[in-house]
């Protein structure tokens, strides 16, 4: 419940017991993982139909969503980063492309300093274990059929990771560490809780002796109470097990409090890039200014609760420009013909807004975004 | 710690896994039997079947063994007693044969013919469904054009085409009716997986590496089968009429091992000059067999639906 800032009773946002150790620490060490460049569409095949339209001069109207565009993002080992946006902004997406459940349709996404397309059999295998999943809905990501022994121990059978006889062992060594008794391995999904189910999930996971866990929405689906218990478990397991996060959320009070680094995204881009803290504290991007406005503060006595005005647009056709450009309150000429690029605009802090580089324009104005008016 | 945490899904949505999970499956059998209709349909099924299983201590006569035919019983009324003693209950055939035993025999042939050709055609197809939804690409566009090709024609007539080009032969019906009916698996198999392949626990297993084969046996095809099962029923129903309807026709079983069609085929000419039993009984036998298979397998749809609970 320490997470919880709706229901918080002592009202000190800095002492939270789930403070990341190395917060802020500058990084040294090369990147486990990396993109580079990314961009993932989605595009429809044309049928046989479309194709015979197209003959008689129809154009083929592919409707390619474009769910993740042009994307840079390095996470150093040991750290937890944040990756946050509205639903559709490609964040899912992005975490996907980076276990590498989806090849990308341009751009690289870098293993250890390969190009994962680059990589050997062998190394690819390596890869894929390495970098696990955990799963927002804790009732699809388990097969309902299956056993959480068969569940927890398929990848170790299939891969002859461990000697037939040990596997069961290390099921229940895995079941242990997420805090499950070893006498729930011959069960099924459906005897279980939402949160019982991710730790089952989590223990998945961890039979393969992971490196990097990529977390979509791990707590959204479970109870407040239970949010804090799955928080609680993936930052132990960090400390014992030296895990990296990706850690993607819509939950900026839980992203505060346990990422080293934040990166935004709207619309399959990322439009800002920072250490936690300051990212949180001194917003370089209007679109995160008007998400930080937005996070529940019982220290702030007037309650100004404005939500970011209109709708996320289409992927399917961004606007010209900055994507944020019909929200942005302070959207210029130049936003709707010009995408700005993400540049550095301090010291380890990235964002892509033109405030920041046209002529005549103050990033101070950014500051001032609370909510957006429409 | 969430602006709008939210709600935590009490039950798994969506058909399959409600069917699946195992204390439902108690529910749907104990729905089943609260039918009045339904209870009653399964009873004559289950006599049915006994009664085809049994037939050779059931039968008052061999209706294979020639010698035991008397030419002078051809024809007899229900009820009338032979020369020899027994009583036909059923009548008699023009060839003196006892109906009653006629109709058991037939009973197993048509039976035979329907569950194996069901069988043979579900795992066909469910296999060919999976394959086209899980693969996809080219391999689903051959699957299905080839799924569409032959649901396009009425399915008599590619099976008389068919029996036509083999000649008679309860295998050869078998292979008929399987080339005619695997399509319709293939489509509702290839629907399901496309739903299922699309949860998240195929995409960890994918994340596992788990080589595809092993997804689609071990994880999609068992969480993807019970709309085959509901199917599989009232498909044998239909692949006996379909074998009944080809043995009337003529190009079906042959004559040696006579179903319920080929009796049916052997009074027709006969029922004119009101000697309807002939026909009469194994078509009974035919009406009620297809009418409980029909009715168990309409319950059995109803009860694993949750829509129309």
């Amino acid at each position: 419940m320490t997470l919880d800032t709706t229901h918080r009773e002592a009202p000190n946002l800095d002492a939270p017991i789930l403070e990341a150790p190395n917060r802020e620490a500058p990084i040294l060490e090369a990147p486990i993982l990396e993109a580079r460049g990314l961009v993932k569409r989605f595009s429809r095949k044309p049928d046989i139909a479309m194709r015979l339209l197209a003959l008689a001069g129809r154009p083929i109207d592919r409707r390619t969503v474009h769910a993740v565009e042009d994307v840079d993002l390095a996470v150093a080992p040991g750290e937890v980063v944040g990756l946050v946006g509205e639903s559709g902004c490609g964040k899912s997406t992005l975490g996907r492309a980076l276990a590498g459940l989806h090849p990308p349709t341009d751009g690289d996404v870098l293993y250890r300093g390969k190009p994962v397309r680059e990589l050997t059999r062998a190394e690819r295998l390596a890869y894929t274990l390495e970098v696990q999943l955990v799963f927002q809905d804790p009732y699809a990501s388990l097969n309902p059929r299956r056993t959480v022994r068969q569940t927890v121990g398929e990848a170790l059978a299939v891969h002859g990771l461990a000697p037939r006889g040990e596997i069961a062992d290390r099921v229940e060594a895995a079941l242990a560490e997420v805090g499950l008794d070893a006498s729930y391995a011959s069960r099924y999904p459906h005897e279980f809780s939402g949160g019982q189910r991710q730790r089952i999930g989590i223990a998945r996971a961890l039979a393969v002796d992971p490196r990097f866990l990529v977390c979509d929405e791990p707590v959204a689906a479970l109870d407040v109470s239970v949010q804090a218990q799955v928080v609680n478990l993936f930052m132990d397991l960090r400390e014992k097990r030296g895990l990296t996060y990706l850690f993607i959320s819509h939950d900026l009070g839980l992203v505060r409090h346990i990422c080293d680094r934040v990166a935004i995204m709207y619309l399959g881009r990322i439009v800002e890039e920072g250490p936690a803290q300051a990212l949180f504290s001194d917003p370089q991007h209007p679109y995160t200014a008007a998400l930080v406005a937005e996070i529940p503060d019982v220290r702030r006595r007037k309650r100004r609760f404005t939500p970011i005005a209109g709708e996320i647009p289409s992927p399917l056709a961004p606007p010209p420009g900055c994507a944020f450009h019909p929200r942005c309150p302070h959207a210029m000429p130049v936003c709707r013909e010009t995408r700005p690029a993400l540049a550095p605009v301090a010291v380890g802090r990235r964002a892509a807004c033109h405030l920041h580089t046209a002529p005549g324009a103050s990033p101070a104005a950014i500051a001032t975004t609370v909510g957006v008016p429409s | 710690m969430s602006q709008s945490p939210e709600p935590v899904r009490s039950e798994p949505v969506g058909l399959a896994p409600a069917i699946l999970e195992t204390p439902n499956r108690a529910r749907i059998l104990a729905r089943l039997r609260s039918r009045p209709t339904a209870r009653g349909a399964a009873i004559a099924l289950v006599i049915l079947i006994a009664a085809a299983l049994f037939a050779p201590f059931l039968a008052p006569h061999d209706p294979y063994d020639l010698a035991a035919l008397s030419i002078f019983d051809n024809r007899l009324a229900p009820g009338t007693q032979s020369m020899d003693g027994p009583v036909y209950w059923l009548g008699t055939d023009s060839q003196g044969r006892d109906m009653l035993s006629a109709i058991l025999y037939g009973l197993r042939i048509s039976l035979v013919v329907g569950l194996s050709a069901t069988a043979a055609a579900a795992t066909i197809g469910t296999l060919m469904g999976l394959l086209a939804a899980y693969v996809g690409g080219a391999v689903e566009t051959a699957i299905m054009r080839l799924v569409d090709f032959i649901l396009g024609f009425p399915t008599i007539l590619v099976a008389l085409i068919l029996l036509s080009a083999t000649g008679r032969g309860v295998d050869k019906v078998i292979l008929a009716i399987v080339i005619v009916q695997w399509a319709q698996y293939a489509r509702i198999m290839r629907g399901t997986v496309l739903v299922e392949a699309r949860k998240e626990y195929v995409e960890a297993a994918r994340n596992f590496a788990i080589p595809g084969w092993r997804i689609m046996l071990v994880h999609l095809l068992p969480n993807a089968l019970a709309p085959i099962l509901v199917v599989a029923t009232v498909q044998v129903a239909s692949a006996i009429m379909l074998e009944s309807t080809l043995s009337f026709l003529g190009v079906g079983v042959p004559i040696t091992e006579p179903s319920l069609g080929l009796l049916i085929a052997s009074g027709f000419e006969y029922l004119l000059s009101g000697e309807y039993w002939i026909s009469f009984f194994p078509g009974l036998a035919l009406v009620v067999l297809v009418f409980s298979i029909n009715l168990v397998g309409d319950r059995l749809r109803e009860s694993i639906d949750p829509r129309r609970r």
